[in-house]
């Protein structure tokens, strides 16, 4: 029977990929945003199974004010990054130290 | 057995599409698999009973998220094989900080299953309702219990959209826009003049 271990695996396997995926996609900013999307994927897996195993909605409920969040995290970084790069022509993270306002 | 079947396909697929994410070379393809991860996660959620939150997964994150990041990658004009370069040499370090995070994940499972770790039980103050759907448990927490946090969360998302629009909007110089008072303010006699040409010789406006 799957118990509440098979989804904490899941979502930690789908946490540590989004980990993996700001490392290895340093310079890309767009698949960094993608990667932030995964993790707080893998935390909602976690908030709603535990919820479910534990009989208690308060993980439901949580794991909506986590997409609220989510939603909103990934507008206004995605404003950021047009904005962005409409000033410089390219994403690259490398320089944005040197935005300079 | 169906359900353990279903489970496994689920995260086999979500786990899949997480790893193509952050893996392919197109960003277009890494927001398609963005999008199967989404809708796998949420067939997770609908075999533990969790519907309401599945749908809304779909809705939120297919339908709002994963079509914002798309809009984006496609309307910027960007050379992503040069934002690829570090891509090998960040690997190794990338790997080491995964397998640790791994491990510390493992240890901390472990450690519940020893009984080392106690998670606590619920008070049972926010247990589903007997004999009511999944929506409707959530629907009498939010609007009871809950009720000031689910109106900071549309606060939130409030300032996320006005902070978005004022970052993006842009005036333009070269755009001709309607100025309103200036029409409220035209009257018909200084709009329009009544002339009498004379044959042959046209009139000057």
């Amino acid at each position: 029977m799957i118990g509440i271990e098979h989804y904490v695996t899941v979502s930690s396997i789908l946490f540590v990929l989004g980990v993996l995926g700001i490392f290895l996609n340093r310079k890309n900013v767009i698949v960094i945003l993608m990667a932030i999307e995964l993790i707080l994927l893998a935390v909602n897996i976690n908030l709603v199974a535990f919820s479910a195993f534990l009989h208690d909605l308060t993980g439901q409920i949580f794991a909506m004010f986590v997409l609220t969040v989510a939603a909103g995290e990934a507008a206004i970084g995605l404003a950021i990054l047009v904005i962005y790069f409409r000033g410089r022509g390219t994403i690259a993270v490398d320089d944005v130290n040197r935005m300079k306002g | 057995m169906i359900q353990v079947l279903a489970f496994y396909l689920f995260a086999f697929l979500t786990i899949l599409s997480g790893v193509w994410v952050i893996l392919s070379r197109n960003p277009v393809h890494s927001v398609l698999w963005l999008i199967l991860a989404f809708f796998n996660a949420a067939g997770l959620m609908v075999l533990v009973g969790a519907e309401f939150i599945a749908m809304l997964l779909v809705i939120v994150y297919v339908g709002a998220v994963a079509v914002l990041f798309l809009f984006v990658v496609m309307m910027l004009d960007i050379d992503f094989a040069e934002l690829r370069a570090g891509f090998v040499k960040n690997f190794p370090l990338g790997i080491a900080v995964a397998l640790v995070l791994v491990c510390e994940l493992v240890l901390g499972m472990g450690a519940e299953k020893l009984g080392a770790l106690h998670l606590g039980t619920p008070d049972g103050s926010a247990a589903p309702l007997v004999d009511k759907s999944n929506i409707q448990s959530i629907g009498a927490l939010l609007y009871g219990k809950y009720l000031f946090l689910f109106e900071s969360a549309g606060l939130i998302l409030l300032v996320a959209m006005v902070g978005a629009i004022v970052l993006t909007h842009r005036e333009r110089k070269d755009t001709r826009p309607q100025n309103i008072s200036k029409q409220n303010q035209r009257r018909p006699d200084e709009a329009t003049v009544n002339v009498k040409p004379e044959v042959g010789k046209g009139v000057r406006l």
